[in-house]
């Protein structure tokens, strides 16, 4: 549906109550596979090796070979489900979800089913506007990822039409942990917020227990949204879609409010929604029908014959829950307060996703509000323009770098926004990117001076301007030593300077 | 014939330690047999000699640098073709492997080669082990060398063969539901099924994950028990592989006695429905076992004649699922349709083209059982009666020590006999199935030969799970009594396979 054809926002909340459902996808950055002792490319040691270099018989689904559980995986398993409030099982079972598919070795994935490790839990979730919700959550279970496609010729760049697939296994079996909410009620207007609020509080959530490398770019965190409206009184919950492929905070956001919108406008013509899994498109910001969903899908679940249950001791069950980092919004709390961030200050960090890259920037040893600053201020505006996150245009350690180049007066703000563009850019680290670019200020006072010198010259009545005491006339000259020194120039400096040489020359 | 090739497993290792043989010449004398008899027999699928010879050679080296080797050194061995060999072809009995090569072996490849045997080659086996006969095979059947016209049961139809034509004194087989068992009755060899997790199934094409297990292949009770000693054992790569240190089985053999061993009869598995020759060398046995001190009493296991119809369910079910992965994507059989065709015709056509028409039977049957809305009465009914077998073997194994019954209902059938009619040929494992569903280990052991047929008859123990040295205990026993009585080995009384093709030659002339 075409932008167009959507039915205005505000209006389709006074006909429709949304109720949305998210499914969280995270990969465990555990240092071998969910099921194999091959190395797990969501952990950043592996990240980007070559296609099918990751591998083993068992990620390779070869005939003979067996999965075995990586303990680590179920620890952190336990920890995340522990962190969303949940119940562990004492016993939890694998299953096989049968289904063909070329980027599925063994064509059954092996999941969990009817007895998930984790269960009914809640997270609290704060949104922009300060109205704290608590998101229900019905389970978390492992599972492994499936390995990746490439569709080659055809227009689309989907499976149907093109020429020949290649497939990479090296994601083939990498720990899965999937969190499932139950249907959330009561957001209303809310809805699309919510859901990027509480995407972004799981993200926080798996970075502070230290499980997952979370970065959205990468698909460590990747959303399924379900949305549904029922109309103004009506009881029965309305037909939903899932929509997939939602990659970005942004994009969850924008997604919801679409799927409100369409479904709304197809509703108040009479028209019914088709239960379905829908594609998020980023570039035109709208959802397209993916292959029909209904409850007559058969993947012929049974129990994992080559796995035993896996029963954590109760030991091991406090030892996490005793090691978990403080809850979402305590930390949250305690943050604000620690870096001294006024409500609206600090809501923009919540609002951008940013609260972990502002932490870890801070940890890396910039000041909390250089941290913001350059977050919330010129990341956030170049992300915007490339349509993703901010966080996936830098690390906090390549923020915090920079942030000390200004504080040494190496970089001036305007040098430093130029670095920062070639930061997002992939130009290297920030002290690279001044030594390739030139960018540095120049701090030899000899070359202000000449400059300077060679301004005043040229500008007699303004040095004379300035011997009579009008220090104001003083602007001009420095705006021609900064464009003369292309800007790598403390203009502070040079306007000592500028007074020094005027007096000096009289 | 050679005499080398006649001697068990452990006289050979014997006479390797001795120095008196060596394993080159041991091997060469088996491979020789191969080329003599295998092309009337059919056991193997395939023959590495180059590497077999490698191997042999190489264990000679190492006793000659004095270094210290077990029993089965040098010892050769055939492998049932369902176990994957590194850089040896491993198809499982199915077109749809043909030509691939495992980068990996199967753990009890690997245990085997670090004990210094000698792997010939790969046996043949009914497809994906679906069968009974080996008439399954997408190459062909392999034929009983007692009766070339006969089937050497299945579907380890070529280990058992193989061992009992004197092509290789040892060879591992899998047992889903008999295929180690019942070849061995039919063919006068011992055969054996551990205990659920007792060796590894890592590397074992699977048929069944719930069922299948590996085991010793043998014409020796005491050659089995240290087959068994070489290939039990905790494997990191297989979670449900037992992680407890087994006792030795070989000590077990040596130390057989049977006086004050309780032995519980099950009465469902002793009817009419069996042969006769093959109930009156059942009831030989556990005379002769009686005699000599053994207590032999009747016990029920009153669901065991519901294990077949679970077994059918359960055996597919899983399956249907294992054989999923088989679809020209990464390894085996491509088929593309005339003008190309999408990744899913791909698949369907090679599926089409590289599974027999059993394999395509089970994998219906078992994606029927697991379809939602027939789950609960199919596969939940199945697990159901599964509990209920384990039970009526709890209860048993409360009163007796080992359980006996025939092994099989009949001797071998001949070839093409029960092809059309897959439930006949589904009731060959009536009493072999109910150990798989338990999990329990087996044994069957030769007990003679049925009067009416001269055909070999085995009789089966069962113990508890853990408890396979009683198996040993009580097979080693009634081996050396019943040697006392005949005065041979049973495959002593094998056709002489090296004359059958002359043989065939001179009846064509006639």
């Amino acid at each position: 549906m075409a932008r167009a054809e959507l039915m205005d926002y505000d209006q389709a909340l006074e006909l429709f109550e949304p109720v949305i459902g998210l499914e969280v996808h995270v990969e465990l950055n555990t240092e071998t596979k969910m099921f194999s002792p091959a190395p797990n490319p969501a952990n950043s040691k592996f990240h980007g090796a070559e296609p099918n270099t990751l591998v083993t018989p068992v990620c390779l689904g070869l005939p003979g070979s067996l999965p075995v559980v990586n303990g680590d995986a179920v620890r952190s398993s336990i920890s995340l489900g522990l962190a969303l409030g949940c119940s562990i099982a004492p016993s939890s079972r694998f299953a096989r979800k049968n289904y063909f598919y070329p980027d599925l070795a063994k064509n059954y994935q092996i999941s969990q089913y009817d007895e998930p490790i984790a269960f009914e839990g809640s997270v609290e979730v704060e949104l922009p506007n300060g109205r704290v919700f608590r998101v229900p959550i019905e389970r978390a279970h492992m599972e492994e990822d499936a390995g990746k496609l490439t569709h080659v010729g055809g227009s689309t760049g989907r499976i149907q039409g093109a020429e020949y697939s290649l497939v990479d296994y090296n994601r083939a079996g990498v720990p899965l942990v999937e969190i499932v909410t139950k249907p959330i009620f009561g957001a209303e207007a809310d809805a699309p917020e919510l859901a990027k609020a509480y995407v972004s509080t799981i993200r926080d959530i798996a970075i502070s227990l230290g499980i997952s490398e979370a970065r959205m770019e990468r698909g460590n965190l990747r959303c399924d949204a379900n949305v549904s409206l029922r109309p103004r009184g009506a009881e029965k919950l309305g037909t939903r879609t899932e929509t997939k492929n939602v990659n970005s905070f942004r994009s969850i956001e924008r997604a919801v409010r679409y799927e409100i919108q369409r479904q709304a406008a197809i509703l108040a013509k009479g028209g019914t929604i088709t239960q379905e899994t829908r594609h998020w498109h980023e570039d035109t910001g709208t959802t397209s029908p993916g292959r029909p969903k209904s409850d007559a899908d058969d993947y012929r679940y049974f129990p994992e014959p080559d796995l035993l249950p896996v029963e954590p001791s109760p030991e091991l069950i406090e030892q996490l829950r005793a090691a978990l980092p403080e809850p979402p919004a305590a930390h949250r709390r305690r943050l604000k307060a620690e870096w001294g961030f006024t409500d609206l200050e600090f809501q923009d960090v919540l609002n951008g996703g940013l609260l972990v890259e502002v932490a870890e920037t801070v940890a890396a040893g910039a000041s909390p509000a250089a941290a913001r600053k350059w977050w919330t201020g010129e990341l956030t505006r170049v992300a915007n323009a490339k349509a993703t996150d901010a966080a996936s245009l830098a690390t906090p350690q390549q923020v915090a770098e920079l942030a000390a180049l200004v504080e040494a007066g190496t970089l001036t703000d305007r040098l430093a926004r130029q670095v920062l563009e070639g930061v997002a850019a992939g130009e290297g680290s920030p002290q690279q990117i001044v030594d390739a670019r030139g960018l540095a200020v120049v701090s030899d006072d000899g070359a202000l001076v000449a400059a300077i010198d060679e301004a005043l010259a040229s500008q007699p009545d303004v040095l004379a301007k300035i011997r009579d005491g009008k220090v104001q006339a003083a602007g001009a000259v420095i705006g021609a030593v900064m464009k003369a020194m292309q800007g790598k120039a403390d203009a502070a400096r040079v306007r000592e300077l500028v007074l020094e040489r005027a007096g000096n020359g009289g | 014939m050679s005499d080398l090739i006649r001697l068990s497993a452990a006289d050979l290792g014997e006479r390797l330690a001795a120095g008196e043989v060596s394993s080159v010449e041991a091997t060469q004398a088996h491979l020789d047999r191969i080329t003599a008899v295998d092309g009337a027999v059919h056991a193997f699928l395939h023959v590495d000699t180059e590497r077999a010879l490698a191997t042999a050679a190489d264990v000679d080296r190492r006793r000659a640098a004095g270094e210290e080797l077990g029993p089965l050194a040098g010892v050769p061995i055939a492998i049932k073709d369902v176990l994957v060999t590194e850089g040896m072809p491993s198809t499982a009995g199915s077109r749809i492997l043909e030509g691939w090569i495992p980068p990996y072996d199967a753990t009890p490849v690997r245990l085997v080669r670090e004990a210094g045997l000698v792997p010939l080659g790969k046996t043949n086996m009914d497809e994906f082990a679906m069968g009974s006969s080996t008439e399954h095979s997408a190459y062909g059947p392999t034929h009983n060398p007692w009766d070339l016209e006969r089937i050497p049961g299945g579907s380890g139809g070529g280990s058992a063969a193989s061992v009992a034509s004197f092509e290789a004194p040892l060879a591992l087989g899998s047992d889903t539901g008999g295929s180690i068992r019942q070849p061995a009755h039919v063919t006068g060899t011992v055969g054996v099924k551990p205990t659920y997790g007792a060796v590894s199934r890592y590397g074992s094409i699977a048929l069944a994950s719930s069922l299948d297990q590996i085991g010793p292949v043998t014409r020796t009770v005491l050659d089995a028990a240290l087959l068994h000693d070489v290939i039990a054992g905790h494997d990191p790569h297989d979670s449900t592989s037992i992680p407890d240190a087994w006792p030795s089985m070989a000590d077990a053999v040596r130390r057989a006695d049977v006086a004050g061993l309780r032995i519980g009869v099950v009465k469902e598995l002793d009817s009419d429905g069996f042969q006769a020759g093959v109930r009156q060398r059942f009831h030989e046995s556990l005379e002769l076992l009686e005699r000599n001190g053994a207590e032999i009493v009747e016990v029920s296991a009153p669901h065991f004649e519901y294990a077949i119809a679970a077994y059918y369910l359960i055996l597919p079910a899983e399956a249907s699922s294992n054989l999923a992965k088989f679809d020209s994507v990464r390894f085996g059989l491509r088929v593309t349709p005339d003008g190309g065709g999408t990744v899913e015709q791909v698949m369907a056509a090679t599926r089409e083209a590289g599974f027999g028409p059993e394999v395509k039977r089970r994998i219906i049957l078992g994606t029927y059982a697991l379809s939602a809305g027939y789950y609960d009465a199919y596969y939940g009914s199945a697990q159901k009666v599964r509990t209920l077998v384990q039970r009526d073997f709890d209860a048993a194994f409360a009163n007796v020590d080992v359980l006996a019954t025939p092994t099989a209902p009949t001797t071998a059938f001949k070839l093409g006999e029960k092809l059309d009619d897959p439930l006949a040929m589904y009731l060959n494992d009536v009493a072999t199935i109910p150990a798989n569903l338990a999990g329990v280990p087996g044994i069957s052991v030769p007990a003679g030969l049925a009067p009416e047929d001269g055909l070999p008859v085995g009789i089966q123990f069962l113990a508890p799970a853990r408890e396979d040295a009683r198996l040993y205990n009580v097979g080693g026993a009634l081996e050396r009594l019943l040697l006392a009585e005949w005065g041979r080995p049973i495959l002593d009384g094998l056709p002489d396979l090296s004359t059958h093709e002359l043989l065939a030659t001179e009846e064509g002339a006639v």
